[in-house]
């Protein structure tokens, strides 16, 4: 067992200079064997295998990852934490995430920074406000603890914005979620890290899956870039490269990788204490704990595996952002990135069993599954520990798409998660 | 910044000028057999993509000149347009000799059909 992190360990480690803190995790190399094996490391992959090994007792479990943990979309997303989605089932999991996310700094002995600094979703259109109220109804009725509010209300709560009337997107009200927010991102694929591997998970780094064996249909091992590592039961929770990892084991993919970018400003005093998404003009922005404005927008068109997004679709982003708040026009921009997000046609993830016995996959997160990671591990554990359907797994199944069961969030959520 | 060229009326542009139409040559069941289309040839048609790393096909359309769609052949890693061919034509030869994995497979049936045909 670890030592537990707390305000005497830290007192402890001051008299050393900080020299001998514990690794937050090891760095083991893969055993012949293992009962389950988790393929990526970010947030969702690692939640999976603390769940797996917390609330499931599945020790004997690796996590594989190409790269470094929580290096990909985990690490390159603008961390916004709301549940307030319109179909059942979303609303479902996302409310389970956002309140596991309420205690994740305990329950993990890791400080995730949740901050639950409230989420501001504009309505700048009467099309948008209607959508909205109707988004509203839907949430009080599944119990959410979110409402419509008035544009002397959005004001009051972001003075920065820009409430002239007669601008082109006028403020004409907003969806409110208080208890949303935001936290930080590698926080949480280290703190999950670090609980998984208390636990004994093996988490393996710079480790490429290559392919996947089967025997009669079922799933007997996996080949890496580190060896071949037998297993019965494999979860495939890679974003962007689900379809390049499923095409190893010959399952085709109802998903479209595309990038999505996010940027940074040079740090400021505090401007604004909550998440403001402006869905109409594409862009949502936050001030982090170091003063950046943390700034989003929609994802470029086209599929794109490079990790590097196109101008056009950040100075779409921006010009929207100057417009909605006048007082950015002037800041500079520090760091600029972009993730590959897996983009379903229905923009719902998909948490699923597959054709292949012994596979299962967690993906389809698009842009919006930081939110997600707490609630997304919690139910593709059990799903994988029980060989079956988490019951708010369920309706993310892959034969949704044959079934016509689709989860349209993509008119709900319009474009920013 | 992608540099376009429409092969219909010649035009080049960035990809403001144009509109990334989503993957090429994906055929709707029920044009030719409306009455023994599956469940699955419909949700492979709506759902299912081909989403290489690597070389892709895609549809695009020149918003801003002739207003025609045509087919453009993409590396997905590297950005670079392989090639720009008509709406109901196939990629050039040389570059469906690039093509691997599911869009090698893809053209393989493609052109043994239509050799049938």
């Amino acid at each position: 067992m670890k030592p537990r992190y707390s305000i005497f360990s830290l007192a402890r480690n001051a008299m050393n200079y900080h020299k001998d803190w514990e690794r937050a995790w090891r760095s083991p190399a893969p055993k012949k064997e293992y009962d389950a094996v988790i393929v990526g490391a970010g947030g969702h992959g690692l939640a999976t295998a603390y769940y797996l090994a917390k609330n499931h007792k599945m020790t004997n479990i690796a996590v594989v990852e190409k790269g470094w943990l929580g290096g990909g979309n985990t690490g390159r997303n603008t961390t916004i934490i709301r549940s307030n989605y319109l179909q059942d089932p979303s609303i479902a999991i996302y409310e389970l995430a956002r309140s596991l996310y309420e205690d994740l700094s305990q329950d993990l002995n890791y400080n995730v920074m949740f901050s639950p600094r409230g989420v501001l979703m504009l309505c700048q259109t009467q099309h948008e406000f209607r959508a909205f109220q109707r988004t509203a109804h839907a949430n009080r009725l599944a119990g959410l603890d979110c409402r419509m509010v008035t544009p002397a209300e959005v004001k009051e709560i972001v003075p920065i914005i820009n409430d002239d009337p007669n601008c082109r997107y006028p403020i004409l009200g907003a969806y409110y979620q208080p208890r949303g927010g935001t936290g930080r991102h590698d926080a949480v694929a280290w703190g999950y890290a670090r609980g998984a591997d208390a636990m004994g998970v093996d988490i393996i780094q710079n480790c490429e899956v290559t392919g996947i064996q089967r025997e009669g249909g079922k799933v007997v091992g996996l080949e890496t870039t580190k060896g071949v590592i037998k297993t019965k039961k494999i979860g495939v929770v890679t974003a962007g490269n689900v379809s390049t990892v499923m095409d190893m084991a010959g399952v085709r993919m109802p998903i479209e990788s595309q990038c999505l970018q996010a940027l940074v400003s040079e740090p400021i005093k505090p401007v604004i204490d909550c998440v403001v998404m402006a869905n109409t003009v594409h862009g949502y922005m936050s001030q982090s704990d170091k003063g950046e404005l943390v700034i989003g927008g929609g994802t470029d068109p086209y599929n794109n595996y490079s990790q590097r997004g196109s101008f056009p679709a950040l100075e779409h982003t921006v010009a929207a952002l100057v417009e909605t708040f006048p007082i950015i026009s002037r800041l500079r921009m520090l760091r600029l990135w972009g993730g590959i997000v897996d983009m379903t046609g229905d923009r719902s993830p998909i948490i699923s069993k597959t054709p292949v016995d012994g596979l299962f996959v967690n993906c389809g997160w698009g842009t919006g599954g930081f939110k997600a990671i707490p609630g997304s591990g919690w139910v593709f554990a059990d799903t994988i520990a029980n060989d079956r359907p988490h019951p708010i797994a369920e309706p993310f199944g892959l034969n949704r798409f044959q079934e016509g069961r689709l989860i349209d969030e993509s008119v709900a959520a319009a474009v920013a998660h | 910044m992608l540099v376009v060229k429409c092969p219909v009326c010649g035009a080049e542009g960035d990809e403001t000028d144009f509109h990334a139409g989503g993957q090429a040559h994906v055929r709707r069941p029920a044009t030719t057999d409306p009455a023994h289309v599956t469940d699955e040839e419909q949700s492979n048609y709506l759902f299912i993509r081909i989403n290489p790393k690597g070389l892709h096909f895609e549809r695009w359309r020149c918003d801003r000149g002739c207003g025609k769609w045509f087919h453009a052949a993409r590396d997905t890693v590297t950005m670079e347009f392989k090639a720009f061919y008509g709406i109901t034509e196939l990629p050039p030869a040389d570059v469906i000799a690039q093509a691997k994995g599911q869009w090698a497979e893809y053209f393989a049936n493609r052109l043994t059909s239509e050799n049938k045909a």
